[in-house]
């Protein structure tokens, strides 16, 4: 394995590994705190059950998210020492500001957690709610920074040098708002799903209903909801990649020739040689549509770029695929999760209902680490799009690949660890809580 | 506004070296306790540090976030050269952040609770160990931005025993702070007894592995002594460190727990001051003469005046929320 190679799958392991942590640790203080809520309206014990456990999944979750977090801020320097020397005047305003609102987040957790008969109730509720609230203001301005990767603002360029720089606009770049608004509904909908699926598999299994029951409505809400809207932030983010990196949106379309009434792939495998795809379904003239509200609009295809400065279609193209079909499983799983909702409300009866939330429950983050390989293989060659590429702002240090290992090891041995938790903390449910079961 | 951001820089390290210290400390102190008494030490501390135990951590993101953005030639030079030491750091964060969570929150208690503590003690040493490399390294005259070789490069950069040797006292440091700190939230008076030895081993460990320090620079031929009394304001702190130490010898046993930590901090603060003062402004002092400083290797002043103010707004966020949860935890310890 070459450097290049491994300090890319580092950075893409670190980011795999901590983008779990960060959207269950942003999304789960809003679960904890709408069961606090209900706890604190009706005093039924059953919400404060649910709030003190799933308080428990955040603070695990928080404590691997802010190693892992701190871990890529050094990454950063370590593994791309060129772009961060050049970049983090530039786009370092939004960590700047993150630094702060992950420093709320921890505050708040620390009186959150162990606040529980020390404070008003209200304002220990209210210190939950900041928890979710700083942790979502975070994700938003890393993602902005991440934003400012693929549209490049707020300086100028030339002969290697960066000037006029006003870390305000580079802030507030063109596609900070469509990737925010996407990771934040992914963010809730991965989280929801997942929670709610769990809980879900605990009732078709008869363990303590009414517990689960509650736990999993509240989840499901946040999810379903989130489901439906993503696809409109979905449908957006595409026209706004169409507009500012035609080579990432030809990429994910598996699109070789430029054209109009260019046709919408469903899966396929692209070959990159013989700019050709395989196995694809296409529906007539639709990506011309979705693109631009008319099927005579022009689309570029990857052979409007030098090969040097395309990025790598077939990962780009599947990694899209499995994100939009599992996001329609998603939206149609809601859709009928509302369905039932609205026609009977015993809809906790209905097992085939909650086994199909139980099958979802590792979908959401699936979606997630897909989407983010869309956005960030898509981005390749560069690391600063049209400006920097990436193998010029690798580290020197030789043996990076001895580094990544080392990593790997790391992080499967902490996943290994919070799954041991967090199924250990759902088996203990009936011993920790004083549930009549 | 370039000072804005460095005194911001400045007082987030010494921040960092106190309480995320203090923190680092109690690990040390449990690895140093007799079997006996470790899991005694270990709930009262995740008793006490518990609420603050993430706050305590957030000043290492500061100091990084202001590198990046303010001094990114400072940055880049030190994450290519001090690569390795930063590398086995940041382990030592995954280890320690995630075991100390882990343990508290394993709803079974059983064989996992030992890798837990284990992993926890050592990595409370290898981590302040690695940041007194680190912060050694930088300023010790070994980095060679030239090297060709990998072991000139990134071996000789930071592993020397001036490094090593102001790693151990790091350590000390820490396991100092710590054990000054505990004893103010002990239970009984046994327990207190014995956090005051563990602060006095913990104190002559530090002096001797300071002693050491003094060696190791001049077997490395750093000019340590020169820099800090070759100037009024050196002179000053280490004396004001040393009266502080003094009286903390004194008071240990009279239960001045408020006074005594105070003092500590202050000798801490009168070390970082005697430490950073005599190169200032120069942060990164390479061989032959080189340097990065902070003044002269400062990021466009556009990021710096933003950053500047993403600081001072933030800093009104945060000091009051942090000092009310300091406060509220102080008065009614956590029952969890």
């Amino acid at each position: 394995m070459n450097d290049f190679i491994a300090a890319r799958s580092q950075m893409a392991l670190s980011l795999a590994f901590h983008i779990i942590f960060s959207c269950i640790g942003m999304v789960m203080p809003f679960f904890m705190a709408v069961s606090h809520y209900y706890y604190l309206k009706t005093g039924k014990r059953v919400f404060r059950n649910i709030t003190k456990a799933w308080s428990k999944g955040v603070a695990i979750f928080f404590a691997t998210g802010a190693v892992s977090g701190t871990v890529l801020s050094f990454e950063l320097g370590l593994l791309w020492p060129v772009f961060m020397k050049n970049a983090g005047p530039i786009f370092g305003l939004p960590f700047s500001l993150e630094g702060t609102a992950f420093f709320i987040e921890a505050i708040a957790l620390g009186f959150y957690l162990y606040g529980w008969g020390k404070f008003n109730p209200w304002f220990h509720w209210w210190t939950g709610v900041v928890v979710g609230v700083s942790g979502l203001i975070s994700g938003i301005l890393v993602v902005a920074a991440n934003a400012w990767m693929n549209s490049p603002a707020g300086f100028e360029y030339a002969d290697g040098r960066y000037f006029n720089i006003d870390p305000v606009k580079a802030m507030f770049n063109d596609a900070w708002f469509s990737q925010a608004l996407h990771m934040c509904l992914a963010a809730f909908a991965a989280t929801g799903f997942a929670v709610a699926g769990v809980h879900a598999l605990m009732i078709v299994r008869r363990r303590n209903i009414e517990f689960h029951t509650k736990a999993f409505r509240i989840a499901a809400i946040f999810a379903c909801t989130a489901a439906i809207l993503q696809p409109l932030s979905g449908d957006h983010s595409a026209k706004d990649v169409a507009h500012r990196q035609p080579a990432k949106l030809a990429a994910m379309e598996g699109l070789f020739e430029t054209g109009r009434h260019v046709p919408l792939l469903i899966g396929g495998i692209p070959d990159a040689k013989t700019e050709t795809v395989k196995y694809g379904f296409e529906i007539p003239g639709m990506l011309s549509f979705m693109i631009g509200a008319n099927t005579n609009t022009e689309v570029k295809g990857l052979d409007q770029f030098p090969v040097p400065d395309r990025p790598p279609v077939l990962i780009t193209h599947l990694a899209f695929q499995i994100m939009v079909g599992l996001g329609m499983v998603m939206l149609g799983v809601s859709i009928l999760y509302f369905f039932v909702l609205w026609k009977k409300r015993n809809f906790e009866k209905n097992l085939w209902l909650l086994k199909l939330f139980a099958f979802t429950t590792p979908l959401g983050f699936m979606a997630v680490e897909a989407g983010w390989v869309v956005t960030e293989v898509g981005r390749q060659p560069w690391i600063l799009h049209g400006i920097l590429r990436t193998k010029d702002a690798v580290t020197p240090m030789p043996g990076i690949q001895y580094s990544f290992y080392l990593f790997t090891a790391v992080y499967i041995s902490l996943a290994i660890v919070v799954t041991l938790l967090l199924y250990r903390q759902i088996k203990m449910v009936p011993v920790l809580y004083d549930i009549d079961r | 506004m370039v000072y804005v951001v460095i005194a911001y820089l400045w007082t987030a390290i010494l921040l960092y070296l106190l309480l995320g210290g203090a923190d680092f400390g109690a690990g040390i102190i449990e690895l140093f306790t007799s079997d006996n008494n470790k899991n005694r030490t270990s709930i009262t501390m995740s008793r006490t540090i518990g609420p603050i135990w993430e706050a305590n951590h957030m000043w290492l993101i500061i100091v990084i976030v202001i590198l990046f953005t303010g001094f990114p030639d400072i940055y880049a030079s030190v994450s290519t050269f001090l690569h390795i030491p930063l590398l086995i750091m940041l382990m030592g964060i995954i280890a320690r952040g995630t075991a100390f969570a882990f343990r508290h929150y394993d709803a079974v208690e059983d064989y996992m609770q030992v890798i837990y503590n284990k992993v926890f003690r050592y990595s409370s040493f290898v981590t302040p160990f690695f940041l007194g490399i680190i912060a050694a390294s930088a300023v010790s005259g070994t980095i060679n931005p030239d090297a060709k070789g990998f072991a000139d490069a990134y071996i000789i950069s930071w592993l020397h025993f001036f490094s090593v040797s102001v790693g151990l006292f790091t350590v000390c440091i820490c396991g100092y702070l710590a054990a000054i700190f505990l004893i103010g939230e002990t239970q009984s008076p046994e327990e207190e007894r014995r956090y005051i030895v563990k602060a006095r081993s913990m104190n002559v460990a530090a002096i001797a592995s300071g002693a050491l320090v003094f060696l190791a620079a001049a077997y490395d031929r750093v000019p340590l002594a020169k820099w800090l009394f070759g100037n009024p304001v050196g002179i000053t702190a280490i004396a004001a460190a040393l009266i502080s130490l003094l009286l903390q010898w004194i008071l240990i046993r009279k239960g001045k727990r408020i006074i005594i930590r105070l003092l500590a901090g202050f000798q801490v603060t009168m070390l970082l001051v005697a430490t950073t003062f005599f190169h200032y402004p120069k942060i990164i002092l390479f061989s032959g003469e080189r340097y990065l400083s902070l003044m002269e290797h400062h990021g466009d002043d556009k990021a710096i005046e933003s950053l500047a103010l993403a600081l001072l707004i933030g800093s009104v966020f945060i000091l009051p929320a942090l000092f009310y949860l300091i406060y509220s935890f102080q008065k009614k310890p956590s029952a969890e």
